[in-house]
C-alpha cells in the first residue's frame, strides 16, 4: 500500500498562536510550544507527532497569517 | 522517511501566496480577516491578474488591507468603497476592481453605496467580511448583531424592541437586478475554505467579464469583540451564525 509522508514547515516570528492550525489537523501533528515564545511573545505552532503528518493541507488553509507551508511524498 | 527527505521544495503542496508581503498583518491572533487576505492574494496571483487588480479597502479593521497584498489600492471613506470602486472601474474597465468591506462599513454607514452600486450593475466584486459587529472601534453593536448577542452598546444582548433585527443585507442584494452572483461563504474549517476561494475566483471572473456586481459574504468571527479565543469563536461561529446568515448561493446568473 502506498504510505503518504506528509511534513509542514512553521514561520514561527509570523505565528500568533491562535491554536487553530492544531485543532484543524486531523492527525494531532501540531501543538504550540508551551515554554517558548516568539519575538511577539506568542507560543508558536510547531510538529510535535511529525511522523503523522500525511501532508493534507488543512492546518495551512485556516492560518490566518499565511505561517504554514506544506510537504508531501507518496511512496508507491 | 526523514523529514529533511520530505521538505524539499518539488514536494511541496501547499505555499504561501506571494502576493502576501512579509508586513505582519495587524489583525488579533486568529481573526478571520487573515484567512481572507490570504485567500485573495492567492486567486488574484492564480488568475495572472496581479497588474490589473484595483482594491478599495474600508474603514475597519481591514483598513490596512493595502499594506498586506502587493496590488494597487485606494483607501475608502467609510462606507464609501462601492462608489469608488464604482468611478475606477468605469474610467478603467480592464482592471479587476474589488471592496473589501466590514459589516458595519458594508451595512451601516455604507447601506446606500452598497445597495446602489449593485442596482446600478457596476462590474465591482464586493467582499463583505460578516462578523457581526464594530471590530476595529472596539465590539459595538452592528446592523448585523444577532438577538440576544452581547456587545459593548448592548451589554445585555441584543433585544429586537430595543434595537431592532439583525440585517442579512446579502439578501436584499440579491433580489437586486443588477447583481450576478451573491454568495455567503465563511472561513471556519480547511473545506469552508476551500469554497470561499472558489467564491471569490468566480466573483473576480464575473467582474472582468463585464456580468454585473458580484457579492463574496464571508461569515466571519472578531474573536476580541467576542471575547473568545479563536477556537471558541469559531465554534460560537457554527452555533449561532448560521441560523441568520445561512451559507451557500443566494443568486448565480
Ligand atoms: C465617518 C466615520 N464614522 C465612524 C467611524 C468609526 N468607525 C471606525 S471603524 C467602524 C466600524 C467598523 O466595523 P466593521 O465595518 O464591521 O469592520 P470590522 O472592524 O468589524 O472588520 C466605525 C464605526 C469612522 N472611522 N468614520
Ligand atoms: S498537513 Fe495535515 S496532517 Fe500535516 S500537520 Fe497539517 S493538518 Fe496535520
Ligand atoms: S494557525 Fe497559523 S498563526 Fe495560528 S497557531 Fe497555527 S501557525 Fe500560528
Ligand atoms: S478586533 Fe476583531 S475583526 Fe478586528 S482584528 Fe481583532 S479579531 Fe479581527
Ligand atoms: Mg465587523
Amino acid at each position: 500500500m502506498a504510505k503518504i509522508n506528509g511534513a509542514v514547515t512553521v514561520n514561527t516570528e509570523r505565528c500568533k498562536g491562535c491554536n487553530l492550525c492544531v485543532v484543524a489537523c486531523p492527525s494531532g501533528v501540531l501543538d504550540l510550544k508551551k515554554n517558548e515564545v516568539n519575538n511577539r511573545g506568542y507560543h508558536y505552532a510547531y510538529m510535535a507527532n511529525p511522523d503523522k503528518c500525511i501532508g493534507c493541507s488543512s492546518c495551512a488553509l485556516v492560518c490566518p497569517d499565511a505561517c504554514i507551508e506544506v510537504y508531501r511524498v507518496v511512496e508507491k | 522517511m526523514e523529514l529533511n527527505d520530505i521538505i524539499r521544495p518539488e514536494n511541496r503542496v501547499y505555499k504561501r501566496p506571494s502576493l502576501l508581503n512579509e508586513a505582519h498583518m495587524h489583525y488579533c491572533p486568529g481573526c478571520s480577516h487573515g484567512v481572507v487576505h490570504k485567500l485573495v492574494a492567492e486567486v488574484i496571483e492564480e488568475m495572472g491578474l496581479q497588474e490589473v487588480a484595483i482594491g478599495v479597502s474600508p474603514v475597519g479593521c481591514a483598513v490596512f488591507a493595502y499594506n498586506y497584498i502587493d496590488i494597487d489600492w485606494l483607501e475608502a471613506a467609510h462606507g464609501r468603497a462601492p462608489a469608488m470602486a464604482t468611478a475606477t472601474k468605469r474610467l478603467m474597465p480592464d482592471k479587476l476592481v474589488f471592496t473589501y468591506q466590514g459589516d458595519g462599513d458594508l451595512s451601516a454607514i455604507g447601506t446606500a453605496e452598497t445597495i446602489h452600486a449593485a442596482n446600478r450593475g457596476e462590474n465591482i466584486t464586493i467582499i463583505f467580511i460578516n462578523n457581526a459587529i464594530y471590530g476595529m472601534t472596539g465590539g459595538q453593536m452592528a446592523p448585523t448583531t444577532l438577538l440576544g448577542q452581547k456587545t459593548a452598546t448592548c451589554p445585555y444582548g441584543r433585544r429586537a424592541d430595543l434595537n431592532g433585527y439583525p440585517l442579512a443585507i446579502s439578501n436584499l442584494l440579491a433580489q437586486l437586478d443588477g447583481t450576478c452572483y451573491v454568495t455567503r461563504q465563511t472561513v471556519y474549517s480547511p473545506a469552508a475554505v476551500r469554497k470561499t476561494k472558489a467564491a471569490l475566483k468566480k466573483a473576480f471572473q464575473n467582474s472582468m467579464d463585464g456580468k454585473g456586481c458580484s457579492v463574496v459574504e464571508v461569515v466571519s468571527t472578531c474573536n476580541t469583540g467576542w471575547k473568545l479565543t479563536p477556537v471558541k469563536a469559531n465554534e460560537w461561529l457554527q452555533e449561532n451564525m448560521f441560523a441568520k446568515y445561512p451559507l451557500g448561493d443566494l443568486k448565480n446568473e
